[in-house]
């Protein structure tokens, strides 16, 4: 079962609609409520990530039988440095950002600890693609 | 799954087969079928929004017979302080209380009396650091079965303690026996504002009985009361409420629990404001908040749909009211009740399991091809959630669809097509329609609905 959301950049008031919607669905199928928070938890950090960072992006997600496959591609300015961007506490986000409750620096750890399995893929100034797997 | 009992039904005769309680309802639990609306038990968690959009009342609150009241001879009345706000001012609280004991109580509680006693109980279970916070009230409980069904995973970080109307009944139960009434004697009824409130005292969550002996409307007992109540002098009953607080008084509206708890809470009304925080809270997208407040109706109970009076109007006389007495700390414990520690036992609720019903069934791979086929559906169905097929919108059509409670030909849009199409009789089709909306739908009728300017 596959599922596709596109993400503007910017747009905070709407960083949040894919995540709802997957975890929906995955309500629907009956999916263990602690599994399903990690999943929602993981993907709202990627999504407002792209919201923060990008110029515009896209989220696909893959239901299978036994795992959920998440992945975001953004046009941006990608990440020069992806080992420090991993650490707790490193931000690059901007004042503007920061003001609006964002940029805490806990975005890529929080996915990480709340997904089974995490690849980043980053270009300077293309973009990034962050493939997430959470098995139920 | 144990289906939920019927506290509300509709009358055949009123119901038009709109499409307004179907499109209220935040559960998505009613369909027209036949021309009238038709309620999912299983998924109603009791929030009353299909009474209040219903241009014809055709809903009803099934309630007792007031009647029965007779066979005790000890009658209370417990009800929620909610129910002195409703009377126009020129009542007072005693000329309330003497109307209520002309319509056959003997003894009149109100709920929120031994406040003291819920709020420290519920400071307990704050300070405790097994709580996830934020921890949410079972106060309203429209909202404990609304997690319960739709946001499950939250179940926990209810707040395993009674409601005041648990607590009243035990604190009257045991002042009368104090007084040497038998248990047996004693009838105690409860004044609901609303329909959620007698499904919790009837088929409570996390109690293993119900402590009522009866239920009565409080829009009933209001035209019980208003019937016998008298403008002029009558005896003094102050003392059936000399346990009663600022606190209690407040208590049922919003912000009257919050604002006694955790270092930062939040207070929320109305359905579905309650829906979307919820979504939130789910999350992980709230942070900080220790406890949540939660009630179902627009301006708490005082929202309730069977108050009579004006909610607005309903709060500002309780907020004056309030005005009048003491703070729930500064009534001495002992006047509450003798025995404060065997009361906290009682006041503890077993714990409140997950019924989650939006599962496409148990096996996942059904339930994923189900999910996938209805999503194929939904390809082909306008998408305007016009209602006509008889579900709320095209995606619980769709949903409908694969569980097979609907057809495709339920969709009057795709119908249309068909028909163009030439792959359905325009015969056919109306019969398609007249089945979900009645035979009497096309009949020219001048009493229909917008006929006499039901506009605005």
């Amino acid at each position: 079962m596959k599922l596709t959301f596109s993400i503007q950049g910017g747009d905070f008031t709407n960083a949040g609609h894919p995540s709802s919607e997957v975890k929906k669905v995955l309500k629907q199928l009956g999916i263990d409520g602690k599994t399903i928070k990690n999943i929602v938890i993981a993907l709202y950090e990627a999504e407002v990530n792209v919201v923060a960072h990008a110029w515009r992006g896209t989220v696909t997600v893959e239901i299978d039988e036994n795992k959920i496959t998440m992945l975001l591609e953004d046009e941006g300015p990608g990440i020069p440095d992806i080992e420090l961007a991993m650490q707790a506490g490193y931000s690059t986000a901007s004042k503007k950002v920061r003001e609006m409750g964002f940029g805490a620096g806990m975005g890529l750890p929080n996915m990480k600890k709340n997904t089974d399995e995490l690849i980043i893929e980053s270009e300077v100034d293309k973009g990034t693609k962050v493939k997430m797997i959470n098995y139920f | 799954m144990e289906g939920n009992p019927k506290y509300h039904s509709l009358d055949p005769a009123k119901c038009i087969g709109c499409t307004h309680c179907m499109k209220a309802c935040p559960t998505e639990a009613i369909r027209v079928v036949n021309g009238l609306a038709v309620i999912d038990d299983d998924r109603c968690v009791y929030c009353g929004q299909c009474h209040r959009v219903c241009p014809t009342h055709a809903f009803y609150v099934v309630q007792d017979d007031l009647a029965m009241i007779r066979s005790f001879k000890y009658r209370v009345i417990l009800f929620p302080s909610i129910m002195i706000g409703q009377f126009p001012g020129k009542y007072s609280e005693d000329q309330i209380y003497d109307g209520l004991k002309k319509v056959g109580f003997t003894h009149i509680y109100e709920v929120e009396q031994p406040q003291q006693v819920l709020i420290d109980s519920i400071n307990e279970v704050l300070k405790d650091q097994e709580t996830p916070k934020p921890a949410i009230s079972i106060y309203c409980p429209a909202i404990v079965r609304l997690i319960q069904g739709r946001y499950p995973s939250l179940t926990e970080n209810l707040i395993l303690r009674k409601a005041p109307h648990n607590l009243a009944a035990h604190f009257a139960i045991e002042r009368l026996i104090m007084e040497g009434a038998k248990r047996e004697e004693i009838g105690l009824f409860y004044a609901t504002p609303c329909i959620a409130k007698i499904a919790a005292v009837k088929s409570p969550v996390g109690e293993s009985e119900s402590i009522a002996d009866g239920i009565v409307n409080m829009n009933q007992l209001y035209n019980e009361v208003m019937k016998v109540i008298s403008d002029k002098e009558v005896p003094d009953h102050s003392d059936q409420r000399r346990n009663l607080s600022s606190e209690g008084i407040l208590w049922s509206l919003t912000r009257g629990e919050s604002c006694h708890f955790g270092s930062r809470s939040i207070a929320i009304d109305g359905i579905n404001n309650a829906v979307r925080f919820l979504e939130r809270l789910e999350n992980d997208q709230i942070e900080n908040i220790d406890f949540v407040e939660m009630r179902a109706c627009d301006q708490s109970c005082a929202g309730g749909i069977l108050l009579t009076g004006n909610r607005f109007m309903t709060v500002e006389r309780l907020e004056r009211r309030a005005k009048r007495y003491p703070a729930a700390k500064n009534i001495p414990a002992e006047t509450v009740r003798a025995n404060t520690e065997e009361l906290k036992k009682k006041l503890v609720l077993d714990p409140i399991l997950p019924r989650p019903h939006f599962i496409f069934g148990k096996d996942r791979m059904k339930a994923m091809e189900k999910m996938s086929k209805a999503q194929r559906i939904v390809c082909f169905l306008p998408g305007i959630d016009c209602g006509a097929c008889g579900a709320p919108n095209c995606h619980a059509l769709a949903e409908d669809m694969v569980n097979n409670r609907a057809k495709m030909s339920d969709c009057i849009f795709l119908q249309q097509m068909w028909e163009g199409e030439g792959r359905i009789t325009p015969d056919k089709a109306f019969l398609n329609v007249q089945k979900k909306w009645g035979t009497d739908r096309f009949k020219a009728d001048c009493n229909k609905r917008g006929r006499r300017n039901e506009g605005f």
